[in-house]
C-alpha cells in the first residue's frame, strides 16, 4: 500500500486521483440514496445527453485557463454562432456545410478578437471578455429583436441532425461519443502536441517562455481562438437538439462551465492543468442538480452544494500544491 | 590574428524617449569570454537582449560569422548558434526537465506532436554527460521547482551546450548562488574555451568576472566606456576604474 502511494503514477496524478475520488463519492451518495433513480438507464441517458453542452467548453477553456488567462464571454460566442447558424439553415433550405463554416469561423473571429485585445493591446482577459461578452450578446439581441429562431423542419430527419443528436443503439446519445472522442483528442493536444507544451510553458512564466523563443502572443490568440470555435461547436448541438434558437441561448453556461474546470484541478494561476481533471468536473458539475432533486432534496439546494463542491475541491488543490512548495 | 565571431555596429535602441543604446561597438572572437560590465540602467542587459533576438536594434548592423545578420527572434539567434542562459527566466518552474531543455524547440513529428521518449532520453544524456548530475533525486520527470539555483544555471548551461552554440549569453550567472555553486558555473565559462566556444556575460561581480573572462567592456548609460583586455588590467586596477566611474561619470584614460 505504501508502495503503491509512493509510486510515480501517484506522485505525478494527485490531483486527477483527488478528483476522480471525489467523483466516485458523489455518485456513491446519489446510489445509495436514490437506487430508484440511479440503478436505472434513463439518468445516465440523460447525462449523456446535458453535458456535452458545456463539456465541450470545458474542455476547450482548459487551455486558456491553464495559460493563467480567462474568458468569460463563451456564452455570448455560443450565441452569436447558434443564431447565424439558425439564419443561415433557414434561409438557405438547410444547408449545413455553409452554415456550419460561416458559424464556426465567426465563433473563431470571436476567439480571435479577444486574443488581440489581451495580446496586443495589453487589456486584461477578463477586462476583455466582459466587454465581448455583453457586445456578442448585445448583437444577439438587436439581430434577432428578441425572437427565435425554429430550425426543426430544415434539421430534423437529416443526416447532419443524426451524427449531431441521435441515440447510436437507439441508446447513447451522438453528442456524448463527441464528447468522448474530443475529450480524447484535446487531451493527446494538451499533453503532447507542441501546442498544449507552449500552454504549460506560456502560463507557468510568460517571460522565460519568451526567452525560451516560444511566441507568447500567438500562444494565446491560438487559445481563445480554439475555445471561440468549440463554443460555436457547443451551440451547433444544442441548435440539433432543441431544433430551435432562443435569443438567451449560451446564458447559464458561464458558471458551470467554468465550475468544471476549476474542480477539475486546472490551476487558476496557469501552468497546470488536467484535461481528464475537467472530464471528471464536468460529470460532478452535471450531475449535481438531478442528482441532488433525485436525492429527494429541493432544487434550492442546487446552487449551494454546487457551491460548497467547488469550495471544497479547490481548497483540496491548494492545499496540495502548498504541500509541495 | 583570432577569428571574429559577433560584431556589433554603430547599435542605438531607444525604448520610446529613452535612448538606452548609443552607438554600440563591440566585437567578439571565437574561444574568447567577455564579460559586460556596468551600473544598473547602463544597458548591459538590452544589449544581451539585441544579440539574443529579444529586441531588435533601432539602427546599427550586426555580423555574425563575418555575415550580416537581422536577429528578429529568439528562434532566429537559436538557429544560428546564440543561446542566452538567463538566472532568473532560464527555466519554468511547473515543467518536467525534460520539458524545459527542449522548450521552444521541441522534438516533434510532422503533425507537431512531441517524441517524448526522444526528448526523455535526449534530456537524460544530458544530465548525465553535460552536467553530471549523479543525484537519484533529480531525473528528467522532476519539476524545475524543486532544484536549487545552481543546479538550475547547470540545466541551461546543459542545454547550450546540447544545441552545440557558438555563443553563450549569460545573464548574472552567478546571481543569488552559493559559493560552492559560483565555483562551478565559473568553471563552466572557463571550461567553454577549451571547445572553442565563446561567451559574453553580464555580472555584478567584478571578482566573478576577473576570473573568467578575458576581456572587459564596460557600459555606462548605453555607451561603450572602456575596453580592456585581462593582460592589461589588474583586477585591483579594474575596480578603480569601476568606482572611478561611479563618481565622476567617465573614466581615465592613461597612456
Amino acid at each position: 500500500m505504501n508502495n503503491l502511494l509512493n509510486s510515480y503514477f501517484v506522485k505525478t496524478h494527485k490531483l486527477e486521483i483527488s478528483i476522480t475520488i471525489i467523483a466516485v463519492v458523489l455518485f456513491l451518495i446519489y446510489f445509495l440514496g436514490a437506487p430508484h433513480v440511479f440503478t436505472r438507464f434513463p439518468i445516465y441517458r440523460a447525462f449523456m445527453q446535458s453535458m456535452p453542452f458545456f463539456g465541450i467548453i470545458a474542455i476547450s477553456a482548459t487551455f486558456v485557463v491553464t495559460l493563467g488567462e480567462i474568458d468569460l464571454s463563451f456564452p455570448s460566442i455560443v450565441g452569436i454562432t447558434s443564431l447565424i447558424f439558425g439564419i443561415i439553415m433557414t434561409s438557405t433550405d438547410g444547408n449545413f456545410f455553409i452554415a456550419f463554416i460561416l458559424a464556426t469561423s465567426l465563433g473563431m473571429f470571436a476567439g480571435l478578437v479577444n486574443g488581440l485585445l489581451v495580446t496586443k493591446i495589453g487589456i486584461p482577459s477578463i477586462v476583455a471578455t466582459i466587454g465581448t461578452l455583453f457586445f456578442w450578446r448585445g448583437l444577439v439581441n438587436v439581430i434577432s429583436q428578441g425572437s427565435g429562431i425554429a430550425i426543426v423542419d430544415v434539421a430534423d430527419g437529416t443526416w447532419h441532425h443524426m451524427i449531431f443528436v441521435e441515440k447510436l443503439f437507439g441508446k447513447i446519445p451522438m453528442q456524448f461519443i463527441w464528447f468522448i472522442v474530443l475529450t480524447g483528442l484535446m487531451q493527446w493536444v494538451y499533453r503532447y502536441h507542441k501546442f498544449g507544451n507552449h500552454i504549460h510553458f506560456v502560463g507557468d512564466n510568460k517571460a522565460s517562455a519568451q526567452m525560451m523563443g516560444i511566441n507568447v502572443d500567438n500562444v494565446k490568440i491560438i487559445a481563445f481562438v480554439q475555445l471561440g470555435f468549440f463554443s460555436a461547436l457547443a451551440g451547433i448541438f444544442t441548435m440539433y437538439e432543441m431544433l430551435y434558437f432562443w435569443p438567451t441561448q449560451g446564458e447559464g453556461l458561464m458558471l458551470t462551465t467554468l465550475a468544471a474546470v476549476f474542480v477539475g484541478g486546472t490551476s487558476v494561476f496557469g501552468g497546470k492543468g488536467t484535461i481528464f481533471g475537467t472530464f471528471i468536473g464536468v460529470l460532478i458539475i452535471g450531475s449535481l442538480e438531478s442528482g441532488i432533486v433525485a436525492l429527494g432534496l429541493s432544487g434550492f439546494y442546487v446552487k449551494f452544494i454546487n457551491g460548497l463542491m467547488i469550495t471544497v475541491a479547490v481548497t483540496v488543490y491548494a492545499l496540495i500544491q502548498r504541500r509541495k512548495n | 590574428m583570432a577569428e571574429e565571431l559577433l560584431k556589433l555596429q554603430n547599435i542605438y535602441k531607444n525604448f520610446g524617449n529613452v535612448k538606452v543604446l548609443k552607438d554600440v561597438n563591440i566585437k567578439i572572437n571565437k574561444g574568447e569570454v567577455v564579460a559586460l560590465i556596468g551600473d544598473n540602467g547602463a544597458g548591459k542587459s538590452t544589449l544581451i537582449k539585441v544579440i539574443t533576438g529579444v529586441h531588435s536594434p533601432n539602427s546599427g548592423k550586426v555580423f555574425f560569422k563575418e555575415q550580416e545578420v537581422q536577429i528578429k527572434s529568439v528562434a532566429q539567434s537559436r538557429k544560428m548558434g546564440i543561446e542566452a542562459v538567463y538566472q532568473e527566466r532560464a527555466l519554468c518552474d511547473q515543467q518536467e526537465l525534460y520539458r524545459n531543455i527542449f522548450a521552444g524547440r521541441e522534438i516533434t513529428n510532422s503533425f507537431g506532436f512531441l517524441d517524448i521518449k526522444k526528448q526523455r532520453k535526449e534530456a537524460e544524456k544530458i544530465l548525465r554527460d553535460y552536467i553530471g548530475f549523479t543525484s537519484k533525486a533529480i531525473t528528467v520527470d522532476s519539476q524545475v521547482m524543486g532544484l536549487s539555483g545552481g543546479e538550475k544555471q547547470g540545466v541551461a548551461f546543459g542545454r547550450s551546450l546540447y544545441f552545440n552554440s557558438d555563443l553563450i549569453v549569460l545573464d548574472e550567472p552567478t546571481m543569488g548562488l552559493s559559493i560552492q555553486e559560483t565555483e562551478k558555473v565559473l568553471n563552466f565559462v572557463k571550461g567553454l574555451k577549451n571547445e572553442n566556444k565563446s561567451a559574453i556575460f553580464i555580472d555584478h561581480n567584478i571578482i566573478h568576472v576577473y576570473g573568467a573572462a578575458d576581456r572587459f567592456i564596460i557600459l555606462d548609460r548605453g555607451e561603450v566606456v572602456g575596453e580592456f583586455n585581462k593582460e592589461d588590467i589588474s583586477r585591483e586596477e579594474l575596480v578603480q576604474k569601476m568606482i572611478q566611474l561611479h563618481e565622476s561619470g567617465k573614466i581615465k584614460v592613461e597612456d
